[in-house]
Formats: structure tokens, sequence, C-alpha cells
């Protein structure tokens, strides 16, 4: 028997369909005010759409319960690891939603759009001061669209140079997933790198494995552990001197603002998550933004469009949207993602140049404060002084209670966190990546390392606490293999 | 745990040879165990090839992904399509209703170079 | 902190920054108060001619539609906002239900089985559909029609070319296809915007052994018969008709739909329903074992954004609009658009391309170059068509939706009168 109480729960989680009373609508259309145009044949036209029903004030109460059942940045700490979840301005969304960047049409003539063009101009120009290079295309829609147009711009380098023998990328063991996806979309064949003893790039293994064959690597820096690979100008350096194209994944450039500059080390191409670093509110999964910013070696290849300033014959400033000469062609049906340009550039403009230094100062310092709090109640897989983040493994905790990285991320949600990144990277044995990124107070990271040791002597005391959490939540934990085994991905009549 | 009268593989597939000379293959319940619960298997389809120890198709969990391994050479003869709807007999029943294919043998000598259960037995001790 | 981790100051902490490197100089412009920053980009925002106070007619791939103010109002909720990916499904059932309908809603619109959770836009999500054709067919090469966009064209070969798959542009009267196509590609309405037989063409890609990928135009499925009615294998289309500002070209999101057959091999999020450990229904991203922090080099696809926000947003408008708004909102754009149509047909020197049905747009050949054309619209605060001389000499893709009052259209067809006669 469900209590009543059960069945209200569970009715607030009807799908539309199931909530569909026939007549209703929740949006209204004015009539038409053109002579009428006559319809063509039935043939052509639709019989039936199946779409729901339902009236504004339903939608707005259903969607708005559904919305509470998220955990977000406004409302938690999220200290997840390599997605850089920092806090958003509000005066970015303000800005990005004026309708003068809202409502202009990609397609407009340049003439039209100056005003944007100048924006996405300025953004290049930042961005590549920022990052010490001397090229900018923002035209991929995600850090993994920048991803592919970089190793995409490596391809076009070798092939213009007919070395078309050059066929392999090195990534290291420690990379996202997203790197060996991106080589083997370009059609690379991939050779992971194992990272040594203190989380650096084995420099032994890099000599043995460049050759002819080598089209570049693509390295994260800071490493996905959170570390500052102290052999970097040795790894450019070698595989620079066997021909290579240097890929610099910027995902974790949120450590390196106002510290070092990528193309000062001799990167010759990097992608910069704006919606990571530069702030967006993320959105549930998106959107993003991938700029590249690029070396000398890669300035024909970028992505198109690319916008240039000119003068007129007056002197006025022209913004224009170009192609560069030997582009790798266009990422997306138009410029990139506007909008999330907007909100990046009004972010950068808000911090300035000291501003900007001071995110990788707070946001370092965050994650060594939380590194040394809580050193002894979790493994340290590297014991070193970590950058914007830290790796700690549940390792201890598994072999003493039975405790798994997951039931320590589970039972965070009890106390109101977001979890770490779980599981990530793959070489670290039941991983949690920490990122309190550098807009979190001093008291939140106390009140989080509380959390974690308490959860720390829960694991000795009350492991099934740790077992079966969260409790609270609208679910308690899911069956994930049911999903997979008999995937039901669509609301379906017989429901 | 690990059936007496079976091979082995060192990617933990087992052979179960038939009276009529078929080869039934699946994968031990030790890989299985270690998979996690199984959501789904692709395997080679009637009258494909195999090579011994050469990949012959892929079995995943909700979060990994793993090859597996054909332990002998020959003809797929029959597949286990009720693996298709329901991949958790691989977890359930690894050695009776989890088998996955009947394979005509090709290779000469081929169970040789294969283990006992005894030594499988002292293979996965050695790697827990 | 600094004592608590044992340094005297954060240089230490960088210290193991090659020395000549660190610490580099910073040429930025000094940092702006909120204040100064609304002004800053204020002045930005009104250096744009803003269709709104300019009369709009351009289309070809992004449309201006009414946008229900329920669609800000409910994706502007920071719990959706300021969430990242679902990945903890006990703390996300907001996001992850949404995706779910989401899902649900596209597949209902393009007619097929099922729809993954958003790609990054119509183009390339039209590009991961040949990638998944070639890996489902293991075939190589993609025989696109002559009459798909352009833009479109130029995405797919951006993604298609480097793993080894070759582009062939073929008639759209006669398409040529062999045994090593893995799909045909076609665009519903054509770039043009007039309507195609679908079926037909459907037949000719099975008749090849190769699958039938359409690129359809989101609200026009609406109205017309939907992809998945007449052969589609897989349909690619740009959610942002429905409810998306056009925002100089994104943030949008790309819809993907396909046949159940083929869920494995599909690109991108996609959202399960499931129970939890009490037998509570939930939702959770599934088939996860496809994407790249799994399967890595192997893989479906690169992608790992959902563009999760711009969905909600598609989904709250179909929502709203629902079975008889979205009918209502697609026939109100044809109305518009044929109206203007046949007001341009009457004007000397223009004549209206007749490329059979169209929906919301439509090509016309102009006395003059439409460049030109253009820049003398403006001075009627009007922006005109899309300068497609490239295709058609002459030509401009005229576009007029729903929000394009009788006024204005009419304002257009006595400018374009008033322009040819100065020819």
């Amino acid at each position: 028997m469900t209590t009543l109480l059960e069945r209200l729960s569970q009715d607030r989680r009807q799908l539309l369909m199931d909530r569909s009373v026939s007549g209703r609508v929740g949006a209204t259309l004015p009539e038409s005010d053109v002579p009428h145009q006559p319809l063509p044949e039935e043939g052509l036209l639709r019989d039936t759409l199946d779409f729901p029903e339902v009236s504004e004030n339903e939608l707005v109460r259903y969607l708005s319960q559904l919305s509470q059942l998220n955990f977000s940045i406004d409302h938690n700490f999220y200290p997840l690891g390599s997605c850089t979840m920092k806090y958003n301005p509000k005066v970015d969304d303000e800005i990005a939603s004026m309708p003068g960047f809202a409502e202009i049409h990609p397609l407009q003539p340049d003439a039209t759009v100056q005003g944007a063009l100048r924006l996405m101009w300025e953004l290049q120009q930042r961005l590549i001061e920022i990052t010490g290079m001397q090229g900018c295309s923002l035209a991929p829609m995600a850090g993994a669209d920048g991803e592919f147009a970089g190793i995409l711009m490596a391809r076009a380098y070798h092939q213009d140079r007919g070395n078309t023998q050059r066929n392999k990328v090195l990534i290291p063991d420690s990379a996202h997933g997203t790197n060996p996806a991106t080589a083997n979309m370009c059609g690379f064949e991939v050779v992971t790198l194992p990272s040594d003893a203190n989380g650096n790039t084995d420099l032994e293994a890099l000599r043995f494995s460049v050759g002819d064959d080598l089209a570049g690597l693509m390295i994260t820096l800071p490493s996905t552990l959170g570390l500052f690979d102290s052999n970097i100008l040795e790894v450019v350096r070698v595989v620079r001197d066997a021909g290579g194209i240097v890929y610099g994944d910027g995902a974790n450039l949120n450590a390196l603002l106002g510290r070092v500059k990528l193309g000062d080390l001799g990167f010759d191409v990097m992608h910069s998550n704006l919606h990571k670093t530069f702030t967006q509110p993320h959105g549930g999964g998106g959107p993003g933004a991938g700029p590249v910013i690029v070396g000398e070696r890669l300035l024909p290849y970028m992505p198109t469009p690319v916008v240039n300033r000119s003068a007129d014959n007056d002197g006025n400033l022209i913004y224009t949207l170009k192609a560069p000469p030997q582009t790798v062609g266009r990422m997306g049906a138009f410029h990139g993602n506007f909008g999330a340009l907007v909100r990046a550039y009004a972010y950068i403009c808000t911090l300035g140049d000291q501003g900007i230094a001071n995110i990788s100062h707070d946001a370092v310092i965050n994650a060594n404060y939380i590194l040394s709090r809580l050193k002894g109640y979790y493994d340290l897989p590297y014991d070193r002084s970590c950058m914007h983040e830290v790796v700690f493994s549940a390792r201890n905790l598994k072999r003493e209670h039975g405790i798994s990285a997951l039931d320590v991320a589970k039972r965070l949600i009890d106390y109101g966190i977001h979890p770490p990144t779980m599981y990530f990277p793959l070489i670290v044995e039941e991983a949690l990546m920490v990122e309190p990124t550098e807009t979190e107070s001093k008291e939140t990271l106390d009140g989080f390392i509380e959390v974690m040791r308490a959860i720390a002597q829960e694991a000795q005391d009350a492991p099934d606490l740790l077992h079966n959490a969260p409790h609270d939540t609208p679910n308690t934990r899911l069956d994930e293999a049911r999903a997979a085994r008999r995937p039901y991905l669509r609301w379906q009549p017989e429901d | 745990m690990t059936p007496e009268n079976l091979k082995y593989s060192q990617e933990h597939e087992w052979v179960r040879m038939e009276s009529d000379g078929v080869a039934v293959v699946g994968i031990t319940e030790f890989a299985a165990e270690s998979l996690g619960d199984v959501v789904f298997v692709e395997l080679p389809a009637v009258g494909d090839a195999l090579e011994q120890f050469e990949k012959m198709g892929e079995i995943e969990s909700v979060k990994a992904v793993s090859d597996l391994y054909s332990p002998v050479s020959g003809t797929v003869s029959r597949r286990n399509d009720e693996l298709l709807d329901a991949p958790e007999l691989v977890n359930d029943s690894p050695y009776d209703s989890g088998w996955m294919l009947h394979v005509e043998l090709s290779g000469d000598g081929e169970l040789d170079k294969l283990m006992s259960h005894t030594e499988y037995q002292a293979m996965i001790e050695a790697q827990n | 902190m600094l004592d608590t981790i044992g340094v005297d100051s954060v240089d230490e902490l960088f210290a193991d920054k090659q020395q000549q490197h660190r610490n580099p100089t910073l040429d930025l412009p000094p940092p702006m108060s909120e204040c100064d920053l609304k002004r800053y980009f204020g002045e930005l925002a009104t250096m744009n001619k803003t269709p709104g106070e300019y009369a709009c007619f351009l289309g070809a791939g992004s449309y201006r539609h009414h946008i229900p103010a329920i669609v800000r109002q409910l994706t502007s909720r920071s719990e959706f906002m300021t969430a990242y990916t679902p990945y903890q499904p006990e703390i996300s059932q907001g996001t992850l239900q949404t995706e779910f309908e989401f899902q649900t809603l596209c597949a209902q619109l393009t007619g097929m089985d099922v729809a993954n959770a958003g790609m990054y836009d119509g183009s390339t999500s039209l590009a991961e559909a040949v990638l998944m054709a070639s890996r489902v067919t293991r075939r190589t090469r993609v025989a696109v029609l002559d009459s798909v966009s352009p833009a479109y064209i130029s995405v797919l070969r951006t993604y298609a070319e480097p793993p080894g798959i070759t582009v062939d542009v073929v008639s759209a009267d006669n398409p040529e296809l062999n045994e090593d196509t893995a799909c045909l590609v076609a665009q519903q309405p054509n770039f043009l915007g007039y309507i195609q037989d679908m079926q037909a063409i459907a037949d000719r890609a099975h008749d090849a052994g190769a699958l039938f990928v359409v690129y359809a135009d989101a609200l026009s499925m609406a109205m017309f018969t939907p992809p998945g009615d007449c052969g589609a294998d897989i349909v690619a289309s740009e959610g942002q008709a429905l409810g998306v500002p056009p925002t100089f070209g994104g943030p949008y999101v790309g819809i993907f739909a396909c046949k159940q057959s083929y869920i494995r091999q599909m690109p991108g999020r996609i959202v399960g329903r499931t129970v939890d450990s009490q037998g509570r229904t939930a939702y959770v991203l599934t088939l996860q074992t496809r994407e790249q922090h799994i399967r890595r080099e192997r893989a479906t696809s690169n992608i790992c954004t959902s563009v999760a926000l711009i969905a909600l947003m598609s989904t709250v408008y179909m929502a709203a609009n629902g079975r008889h708004g979205m009918r209502r909102a697609a026939e109100l754009t044809y109305q518009k658009a044929h109206y203007l149509a046949s007001l341009i047909g009457g004007i000397p020197g223009y004549s209206v391309v007749d490329g059979g049905v169209f929906f919301q747009e439509f090509a016309v050949q102009c006395p003059m170059p439409p460049s030109t054309l253009n820049e003398r619209l403006l001075e009627y605060k009007i922006i005109g068509g899309l300068d497609i001389s490239e295709q058609l000499q002459n030509g401009m893709l005229i576009c007029a939706t729903e929000v394009n009052t009788r006024e204005e259209i009419d304002a257009f067809a006595a400018a374009l009168a008033e322009i040819g006669t100065t020819v």
C-alpha cells in the first residue's frame, strides 16, 4: 500500500505526456494578420503531433519542482575536480541577454554587427595575451571541439609539408578521455605515455616513443593529477625536436593564469574551456565554448571564422569575419557560441590584469589548504604540493573498512556538498579529485574539511551509513545496470 | 567454484568440449565478478571465423568495456542470443545459461595451449 | 592558510615552474566595476543593428520566433542554470528528468524511435549522424545532395574527412550512390527552402544499402510529414528555432534522433529511466560505455556536453506550445512567408524561384546584387535576406516567420519595389 504522501511525491515526478489534458496550452500566439494563404496538399502534411497539452501554470510548477531536485553552485559547495565549478557573476547573465547580443542574426552583414565583432576581436586579443600565443579562433563550441580543431591543425600542418607518415599522437595515461577520442576522430593512432612515480611525464618513455611518425603530443598542464609537470620544458623540446606539434589541453588553465604562459613554454596550440576558467553557468552540462589559441606555426590553419581588425580610409576601425588562408574549416554552422563568449569576456573585463593573476593565486592556495588538512585522513598518491586541485585516494578506507570512493562521495551528499570527481584520473585507485576553485571562502573549505574528516571516522564506526548513502535525497542510489541493460530512453504510451 | 572439466584461457574465457566435438565458450565467474554487472555483450555472428586468442567481441558493464578473446579457432555455429536481452545471465550463471558461443574447431592441438582448472585457479589466486 | 600549508608565500607552490617563465607580464586593461561593465557592454550592444528594432528577413539555419516568457524564466532558475553534468543522479534528477523530456519531445517531433540529450548545434549533429552511419554500415563514403546548405556541407567535411570518409556532393535530381556509400544526406526543406519528396530519396538510399540521413528544420516538422515517416534512419535538426534567441549564431542545440537499433552507436549523452534502491522511478545517464570517458580512443565521439541549458529552453518551448501550439506557430510562419512571397512575386524585376512547396523561406532573383540591395534596405531599417548569388544569380534567400508583422512585410515589399526601380 502506498500512502497518500508517497503517491503525491510520485505524482510530482509524472512526465509531461502523463500530465497532458486535451485542450490545454501553455503559450499564446497571435491571430494571423495577413490574408489567408492556401495550405499545401494534405499528403505533405503531418497527421498528428503527439505532444503534451499542459497549461502555463502547470508547466511552471512542474519544472520549478523538478529544478529543486538538483544540487547547483548557487546552492551547494561543488568541488568537482577538473570542472572548475566557480561562482558565476550574475551581471554576466544580464549582459549576455541584452537584445543587442541575444537578438542579432548570425548572417547579418559585418557592417551591422560591429559591436559583436569588436567584442569577439577583443576577447581574441585577451586570450592571446593570457596564454602567450599569436592567434585565436573562437569558433569551437566546447572544450572537446577545441581539441578537435587543434589536432586538425596539427594534421593540416604535417599534410602541408608532405609528412603524411606522421600518424601518431602521444597522450599521457592521466589524460581526459576526450584527448584519445579526439586524436582518433582526426584519424591518428593514439600512443599512451606513462606517468613517472612523481606524476610527471616519463621522459624515458617519451624519448622512446618519438620518431618520424610523430604527429604531436596532447598534454594537460597542470596534469589531471593537479600537478605541474616539472619536466615540461624537456617534454616540449623532445616533441618539437622530433618534428611534432605540442598541444596543450587548457582544462586546467585556472592554475596558470598570470603565472605562466603556455606560449612561452613552446606550446603550438591550446584550447581554453571558457566555461571553466572564465565562467559560464554550466547549465546542467553546457553550453560551453572552446576557443583555440595558436602559436606561429599553426596560424594559417585556424578554424574559420576569425575576427580581423583593420582601418578604413578615414581611420575608422572595421571588424570583419575572415577565413584563415589554409583553414581547417568550419566547426559549426556559424561563428561559435557567441553568448558564451560575451559572458567570458565580461568576466575577463571585471577581473582585469590584477584580478586574472589572483585567480591562480587563490585557487592554488585553496587546493593546498585542503591537501594539508586532509592528508592523513585520505591517502595522497603523490605526496607533493598541488596546483588548483588535489587528488586523494580512498584506497586506505577500502582496504581497512570496505569503503569505496563512491561511498565517500555519496555520503558527502548527505552533508549538502556536491561530491568530488570520482575514479578519475584512471591511474589513481579509488580516486577523489577535489577542486575548490578560487571563489570559495576559508569558512567553506573548513566546513568541507570537517565533513571529510567526519566521513573518514564514520567509515570506521558506521560503514553502513556510507554504503547506503545518500539518505535524504529524492532518490536513493540508482540501478544503473538496469538502465543500461534495458534502455528506456523516452516516454511511451503504455506507461 | 571453477568447474574442473573445462579448459581456461589467460583472458578468463572457458571452453567445454561437447561429445559431438563442438566447443562451448563463455567467460569465467572470476571475470564476470571483476567486471561487475554485465549490461551488454557483443558477439560474432553465426558463420564467423574465429582465431585463437584474437578479439571476438566486447563485454560491457555500467562503466567499463572489455574485449573478449576467443580461446579457440573455428567457426561460430551457435550464438547465445538470450544474452542480448538478458546480459545478466553472464553474472548469474557464467558456466551454464551465460554461455556465449558454440564453435566448430578448426585448429589442431589448440586445447593444449589452454589451462587446466588447477592452473587457472592458481593464476587467479596469484592475481588476487 | 599559508601556515597550514607550510609555505611562506604562494610563490613556493609555483616553484616547480621553470624560473625563466614564471610570473610573466600581463598586458591587460585594469578591472571594471559592474557599473562600468554594463555601460561598456551596453555600448557594444548598441553598435549592432538589432532585429526587433530592424525588421529582419534572414533565416538559413537561424530563425526568429516568439519565445514565451516562461522559457527564460524557467531556464534562469539557478538550480538548472548553475548545476553541472548530472554525474551524481541522486542530486541531479531535475536535470535528468528534463533531459528525458527533451529526448521524448525530439523523438516525437522527428517521428523517430529515440533521441539523445543534445549536440552542439544542428550542423555538427548532422556531421555526427554521418559518422554514425559510417560506423553502422562500415562504409566510408557519404553522398550529400547538392540542395543541402553549403555551410552544413562544409561542416560535414571538417568532421568526416579526417577519419577517412569521402564526401561526395551528388545531384538532388538523380543522386548516384555506390556500394561504398554509407549514407545519403538530404535537407528538408532544402537550402533554398523547398519541400522535397523524402520517401523517393529514402528509397534511393536504401536500394544502395545505405542509410538515409535527414537534416530537418525543427518547426517545419510540426506541420509537414516528419522524416521518421519517410524512411529516415537518422535525423539531425537545429533546436534553435524552438525557444532559443539567435544570439549571433550560438549557443544552440543539435537534435539527434535515430532508430532504436542504432542506440549503441549514438554519440552524446543519453538519459534512461530506471529505479532507485527503493524501487522508485528515477533517471540516469546511460549507455555510457559509448563515451570518451570510458571508451577513450574507441568512443563514438569526443563530445561531452549536451548543451543542457539550451536543450531545456527548447523543452520548455515545445511543452508550452504543445500539440496545437506547435502546429499553429508553424502555420503562422507559413502564412507570413507565403504572403511575403506573393507580394515579392508581383514586384517588377523580382522573381520568386518556383521550387515547389516551401515553408518559411524561398529564393528570389533580384534586379541587382543582393549585397547592394541589402545595404540600401538598411536605410529603411530593414535587414534583408541572405545573399546567395554564389548559388543563384542575384539570388536572395528570404525568410519570414510569425514575428514579422504585416506592416513589416508590406514595408519590405515596398522598399524592394522602390529600390528596384533605381536599377
